[in-house]
C-alpha cells in the first residue's frame, strides 16, 4: 500500500469530520427553525466525497446532487456560505435564491448541487468537452447515486464521453437504497460499475467508506482522463445512516443493516487508522476542536446575516434583464 | 441593391461568422456534419470548421442539451440543434430544470450562454410528433429567451444576437420558410435586438401580430384586406421572450382591433399569453374581442386533408379581419 504523508491523512480526517459535522448542525438548526427548506444528509457518506475530490485539482470541476453538502465541502466549499445558503440568507452561495439543493461556486469548480437525479451528469460532459476542445488537462468529475444509474440523463451522458473520449470521471455513491427502495428492486445487477461495460469504458468497484480506496480509484480515473483515454465510472458502495431527507421515516430498512454498516463508519474506522498510524489523540482532538469553532462561526454568520430584498426575486433571470421586466 | 439569400442560408451565415468572429462558438446535433443537417442548414461548414467545432453527435437529446449547458457554463458558446421541435421533450429537464434555471438558482454564478436551434411547424404531411410549433411549451419557464424568426435578415440578425448574448435561446425556425429568399444585410456586425416587435406594414384599421410563418400569411391576408377597404398593420413579434408590449399595445391603439396568428395550438398558444397581455394593458382601446387564429386543438394529422383543415392559413385571417364590420359587405 502506498505510504501518504501525515498531512493528507489529516486532511482527509478533518474534511470527513467537517462533512460529519456540518451535516448533524444543520439539522440541528433546521430543528431550531434557522433553516426553512428540508435536507437531504450525506451522514455516512462522507468518505467517497473527500476521497474523490481529494483527486482533483481547484480547477477541475464537479457536479453534485440533492446529497450534495459533502461534495461541496470535499471541493472546499465554505461552510459559512453554505450555512447561510441553508438559512436562506443574501450571504449564501446563491444569495437565497437557490438553498441545500442548488449550491454553486464556480471559483472553486462547484458547478452546482441538483434537485432532479441525474440532472447534473449532461452538464458535466459538457464541461469536459469544452476543456477538450481548449485543450486544457483539466477534468470534470459528476457525482450521482445508485438510483440516477436508471436514468437515461445517465445513459446518454455516458455514451455521448465515450464516443468523444472526453475527460470525465462518473462517480456513483451507492447507498444501497433510490430513495426508499433498495437497488434489487431498482437494478438487474450487482455492481453498478458494469453499466461502463456498455459504453466500452472501465468500471471500478471501490469501497466507499474507505477515503483512500476511493482516493486511489479517483486518481488513477483523473489520470487516464488527462491523458486522453476517456472516461471512467466509478462506484464507491457506502450507507447512509439518516433517512433519504431528514423526517423520512425509513420503513425500508433492513433488519441488522444499519447496525452492520455503523461498524464501518468512516470517520471512526478512519479516526482508529490515524491513532493506530502514531498520529496523538491531541493532534485529532485539534482538528475537531477547529472545525466545531468554523461551524459555530458558520452558524453565528448565518443567523446574523440579513434575509434578501424581495426585490432580488425579480433580479438575476437573465444577464442583461435585471428589473424582472421580461413580460 | 441588397443581395437576396434564403432563410436557410442566412442561419448557416450568422453561424459562419460568428464561428469564424469567436474560437468559443461551435455547433452539435444530429447529422450537423456529414450531412449538413436534415434541413441541409449546415451545409459544408464541416469542411470549413472541422470536426471538432461541427459536431455529430448520437440521437441523444438529453446529452446534447445538458453537453451544451456545461460547455457554455465553462465559457463556451454552444449551437445546440435539435433536429424537430418535438424531439425537444426529449430533453426536458435539461431545458427546463437545469439550462432554464442555472443562473438564478447558483445566485447569478452561472453564464449559459447556450443557443438551442431547432425546426418547428408543420412541413407538410410530417404528422403529429414532427410538425408541431413548441414555443408556448417554454413561454411558462423563467430563464429561457423564445426566437421565432419570419425573414432571411431575422433568422441572421437574431441568431448572431442569441450567439452572442449570456442567456439561454430556443431558436425556433419554421421548416416553410427555409427556402424564402429575402434582402440580408452582410457584414458581421448585422445584430437584431431581442425584443422589438417589427411593424412590416402599416394600417389603421386592424392589428395582425404574426409569429413565425403566419407572419407571411399575415401579410397576405392584409393584401387581401386591402382589396376590400379595410387597412391591416402586421406586427412580425420576432421574440416570444422577451415581449415588446411597448409596440404591440401602442398599434392596438392605433386600430382597436387585434388578431393574433400563430400555427402553434390556440389553446395556451403564445397568442393566450400575447392576448392576455392586451386585456390586462390596452383593453380600454379595443372595439372589438381578441381574436386568435391558429392550429385547432388535435394533433397534427397526417393526411393533407385533414392537415389543411386543423392549420390556420391566410384565409381564416381575413375571416377573423372581416367578422370584426359584421354589416359590411
Amino acid at each position: 500500500m502506498t505510504e501518504y504523508f501525515h498531512d493528507f491523512l489529516l486532511e482527509i480526517y478533518r474534511r470527513m469530520y467537517l462533512i460529519r459535522e456540518f451535516e448533524l448542525r444543520a439539522i440541528e438548526e433546521r430543528r431550531r427553525g434557522l433553516i426553512p427548506g428540508f435536507i437531504h444528509s450525506c451522514v455516512g457518506q462522507e468518505a467517497t466525497a473527500v476521497g474523490a475530490c481529494l483527486a482533483l485539482n481547484q480547477n477541475d470541476v464537479i457536479t453534485s446532487t440533492h446529497r450534495g453538502h459533502g461534495h461541496l465541502l470535499g471541493k472546499g466549499g465554505d461552510p459559512k456560505f453554505m450555512m447561510a445558503e441553508l438559512a436562506a440568507r443574501s450571504t449564501g452561495y446563491c444569495r437565497g435564491r437557490g438553498g441545500s439543493l442548488h449550491i454553486a461556486d464556480f471559483d472553486l469548480g462547484i458547478l452546482g448541487a441538483n434537485g432532479i437525479v441525474g440532472g447534473g451528469i449532461p452538464a458535466a460532459v459538457g464541461a469536459a468537452l469544452a476543456f477538450s476542445l481548449r485543450k486544457e488537462k483539466r477534468v470534470a468529475l459528476s457525482f450521482f447515486g445508485d438510483g440516477a444509474t436508471n436514468q437515461g440523463s445517465f445513459h446518454e451522458a455516458a455514451n455521448l464521453a465515450a464516443v468523444w473520449k472526453l475527460p470525465v470521471i462518473f462517480f456513483c455513491e451507492n447507498n444501497l437504497y433510490g430513495e426508499g427502495t433498495p437497488q434489487s428492486k431498482q437494478a438487474p445487477l450487482c455492481d453498478l460499475a458494469n453499466r461502463s461495460a456498455s459504453y466500452c469504458f472501465p468500471g471500478i468497484v471501490v469501497d466507499g467508506n474507505d477515503p483512500i480506496a476511493v482516493y486511489e480509484a479517483t486518481k488513477n480515473a483523473v489520470e487516464r482522463a488527462r491523458q486522453g483515454e476517456g472516461p471512467t465510472l466509478i462506484e464507491g458502495k457506502t450507507y447512509r445512516y439518516r433517512g433519504h431527507y431528514e423526517g423520512d421515516p425509513q420503513v425500508y430498512r433492513l433488519p441488522g443493516e444499519m447496525e452492520e454498516w455503523l461498524k464501518r463508519d468512516p470517520i471512526p474506522t478512519f479516526r482508529k487508522r490515524l491513532l493506530e498510524k502514531g498520529t496523538s489523540e491531541s493532534q485529532i482532538k485539534q482538528i475537531e476542536e477547529q472545525v466545531q469553532r468554523q461551524l459555530d462561526e458558520a452558524v453565528v454568520f448565518a443567523s446574523s446575516s440579513p434575509v434578501p430584498k424581495v426585490e432580488d426575486a425579480l433580479a438575476g433571470v437573465y444577464a442583461d434583464i435585471h428589473d424582472g421586466k421580461v413580460f | 441593391m441588397m443581395r437576396e439569400i434564403s432563410y436557410s442560408e442566412a442561419i448557416r451565415e450568422a453561424m459562419c461568422e460568428e464561428m469564424r468572429r469567436d474560437p468559443s462558438v461551435f455547433l452539435m446535433g444530429e447529422d450537423v456534419g456529414v450531412f449538413g443537417g436534415v434541413w441541409g442548414v449546415s451545409h459544408d461548414m464541416l469542411a470549413e470548421f472541422g470536426e471538432e467545432r461541427v459536431r455529430d453527435t448520437p440521437i441523444s437529446e438529453i446529452a446534447i442539451v445538458g453537453a451544451g449547458l456545461g460547455a457554455a457554463m465553462m465559457g463556451m458558446r454552444p449551437i445546440a440543434e435539435i433536429m424537430f421541435g418535438d424531439f425537444l421533450m426529449c430533453a426536458g429537464d435539461q431545458i427546463v430544470n437545469q439550462v432554464a434555471k442555472a443562473r438564478f438558482m447558483s445566485g447569478g454564478k452561472a453564464r449559459v450562454p447556450l443557443t438551442i436551434r431547432v425546426t418547428s411547424g408543420a412541413p407538410g404531411s410530417a404528422a403529429a410528433q414532427h410538425s408541431q410549433s413548441p414555443e408556448s411549451w417554454f413561454m411558462n419557464i423563467p430563464g429561457l429567451k423564445i426566437v421565432v424568426p419570419s425573414t432571411p435578415a431575422d433568422a441572421k440578425g437574431l441568431l448572431k444576437t442569441a450567439i452572442r448574448g449570456d442567456d439561454p435561446v430556443i431558436f425556433l425556425e419554421h421548416k416553410m420558410l427555409y427556402g424564402d429568399v429575402g434582402p440580408v444585410p452582410e457584414g458581421e456586425n448585422f445584430l437584431v435586438p431581442f425584443g422589438q416587435a417589427n411593424i412590416l406594414r402599416e394600417g389603421k384599421d386592424v392589428t395582425i401580430i404574426g409569429v413565425s410563418i403566419m407572419v407571411k400569411k399575415a401579410l397576405q391576408a392584409a393584401d387581401i384586406l386591402a382589396k376590400e377597404g379595410i387597412e391591416a398593420e402586421v406586427i412580425d413579434i420576432r421574440t416570444l421572450v422577451p415581449l415588446d408590449k411597448e409596440t404591440l399595445i401602442k398599434s392596438v391603439a392605433k386600430t382597436n382591433h387585434v388578431i393574433i396568428a400563430h400555427e402553434a395550438h390556440k389553446r395556451a398558444g403564445p397568442g393566450a399569453e400575447i392576448a392576455a397581455v392586451l386585456a390586462e394593458e390596452a383593453v380600454e382601446y379595443l372595439d372589438g374581442p381578441i381574436m386568435r387564429v391558429a392550429a385547432k386543438n388535435v394533433p397534427l394529422p397526417y393526411s393533407p386533408v385533414l392537415e389543411n383543415y386543423v392549420l390556420p392559413d391566410a384565409g381564416d385571417i381575413v375571416d377573423a379581419a372581416k367578422a370584426f364590420w359584421p354589416g359590411r359587405k
